[in-house]
């Protein structure tokens, strides 16, 4: 079994954290991962994206043609990357800062305004976590416990920081099931 | 229980160095390499050794010669505008025979060229580099926990031969982060110590320079590095093989395309096609050896490579052009996926069949 998820957005938007949190999760229920970050000449306030693979056995190659989900942050990422989910998989859109006009109809789109969920918590820097929650259900190899024990490990050094991650995933899990 | 990490391809290789007892480090920072001086810089001092940033390339490889004459173990890290400038470091190297570790981690080229994964340096890996008749032992690794048992493997090697040994791998490898068990590797055969130089009291001062006085000399010390290569050729082939038993077509790819070529195999076997890999893992000495079963029983053979067709002249070699070697090529920092070098394979077969049906 396997998870290629897909994460873009903003420099600055927490896109490498993002597939970070995914990794450690997949890390510490032992499964196999490859994290993958976009690099090359970049700059301030550019996109950025990577990548995070997960499977319960070896991964071959580690180039994601179609990915079973994707993350946008922003609507240059959903421009770039909305063709990049396989049909059938999941698209998590943050649709405070990505108004879509034409969608598709083959795949599972969640549009969830995630920084104004995370405003409301006083935090914008959060709205990626709001998206992780969001796409959480749709994973095959982790749930909410395995993050959280990822996002232990991954806050060891900013403990205040915990609370309001945790609390934003759950914040996009429950957007997911009342909507 | 094993320790296991979760770390940067780049990372990886300066793990494996510490663990191999590399003391000394010298190197220049260039992209996607600058993890490796980065990760040694922060924990290789706090285990008894020393990262120096050289002035540049060339300043960075002839410390490593000077090191390495001492006996220490010794490595640099660079990507290829950098590890060209290192070539003529190499040259001397290797006619010194200096064992020493070079990592080269592949960006797409010639020239300044970019950042993204290429193999486009394999002609200057495999074939001298430099200038004059050597060989460094190059080993390809496909992923992080290779890496990690290559780089160690490196030093072992670049002892037993008195030889450079390089670390040939590619941006994507070393920026992905993939878990690695740290191995303990058991302790390596001391080799013969009688040629370096740390101080000649109380017995015959040594001299470690690569100039012939003479041509009778100069031919004397071609004829020992030859039979030295030879030696390696003939014990160190190494490669991987993935599905090829009963294979009718055959991938040859190595690194990166190497793992990805393997979703392509089994992509390929779920539609009934007998496609198998033969993944060299020693690109020097090429593993020619891995071809001879095959001669006579397969149809085709495809390489996957990230150039304009490097390897594929050394596997023409080794089957003696007696088999048709296609090849499939990315260039200029782009991968291929399993779907697309399957595409073309199944086209190479449409047109084998053909050729066949007409004969």
């Amino acid at each position: 079994m396997m998870d290629k998820v897909i994460m873009a957005g903003f420099g600055g938007q927490g896109v490498m954290f993002l597939g970070k949190v995914l990794a450690y999760a997949g890390m510490n229920t032992d499964l196999e991962l490859c994290w993958i970050p976009s690099y090359g000449p970049e700059m301030r306030g550019g996109t950025a994206n990577c990548s995070v693979i997960l499977a319960d056995g070896e991964i071959y190659s580690h180039v994601i043609d179609q990915a079973d989900a994707a993350i946008v942050l922003n609507k240059p990422a959903y421009d770039k990357f909305s063709s990049r989910v396989k049909p059938g998989g999941v698209l998590i859109v943050n649709a405070s800062l990505a108004k879509i006009e034409k969608e598709r109809d083959d795949i599972t789109i969640v549009k969830i305004p995630a920084t104004e969920i995370a405003n409301e918590m006083g935090n914008p820097a959060i709205a990626n976590m709001v998206c992780l929650g969001a796409l959480l259900p749709s994973m095959n190899l982790i749930d909410y416990s395995t993050i959280e024990k990822a996002m232990d490990k991954l806050t060891s050094k900013r403990p205040q920081l915990l609370e309001s991650n945790l609390t934003a995933i759950k914040k996009g899990m429950d957007f997911v099931a009342s909507n | 229980m094993e320790e296991k990490v979760l770390l940067k391809g780049n990372e990886i290789i300066g793990e494996a160095a510490i663990r191999s007892g590399c003391k000394l480090f010298f190197g220049y920072p260039i992209t996607p390499s600058t993890e490796v001086i980065e990760y040694l810089s922060a924990n290789l001092p706090g285990q008894g050794g020393t990262v120096l940033q050289a002035e540049d390339e060339i300043g960075a490889i002839n410390m490593c010669y000077g090191a390495a004459c001492t006996g220490s173990r010794v490595m640099t890290a660079s990507s290829s505008p950098g590890v060209s400038l290192k070539q003529e470091g190499l040259s001397y190297s290797a006619a010194v025979e200096l064992p020493m570790v070079i990592v080269n981690v592949n960006r797409c080229g010639p020239g300044l060229g970019g950042l993204g994964p290429a193999q486009s340096d394999y002609f200057q890996s495999v074939k001298g580099g430099g200038h004059g008749d050597y060989h460094l032992i190059v080993l390809a690794p496909s992923k992080a926990q290779e890496l990690y048992d290559y780089t160690m493997q490196a030093f072992d090697l670049a002892d037993q031969y008195r030889n450079p040994v390089m670390v040939l791998t590619d941006g994507y490898l070393g920026q992905t982060m993939e878990p690695v068990v740290l191995k303990e590797r058991p302790p390596a055969q001391e080799w013969d110590r009688s040629w370096i130089v740390d101080g000649a009291e109380g017995r015959e001062k040594r001299i470690l320079a690569s100039y012939s006085l003479t041509n009778e000399i100069g031919e004397a010390n071609n004829l020992y590095w030859e039979a030295k290569y030879k030696e390696i050729q003939k014990k160190e082939q190494q490669w991987e093989e993935f599905h090829t038993e009963d294979a009718d077509y055959l991938i040859v790819s190595y690194g990166t395309t190497g793992r990805i070529s393997k979703s392509t195999v089994l992509n390929a076997r779920k539609k009934g096609i007998k496609l198998g890999l033969i993944r060299p893992i020693t690109l020097w000495p090429f593993p020619v050896n891995a071809f001879k079963p095959f001669l006579g029983k397969i149809k085709g053979i495809v390489t996957v490579e990230l150039n304009t067709g490097q390897m594929i002249e050394d596997v023409k070699l080794a089957v003696n052009c007696g088999v048709p070697v296609e090849l499939y090529r990315r260039q200029g920092g782009m991968l291929p996926t399993e779907t697309e070098i399957l595409e073309y394979i199944e086209e190479m077969i449409m047109k084998t069949d053909a050729k066949e049906v007409q004969a």
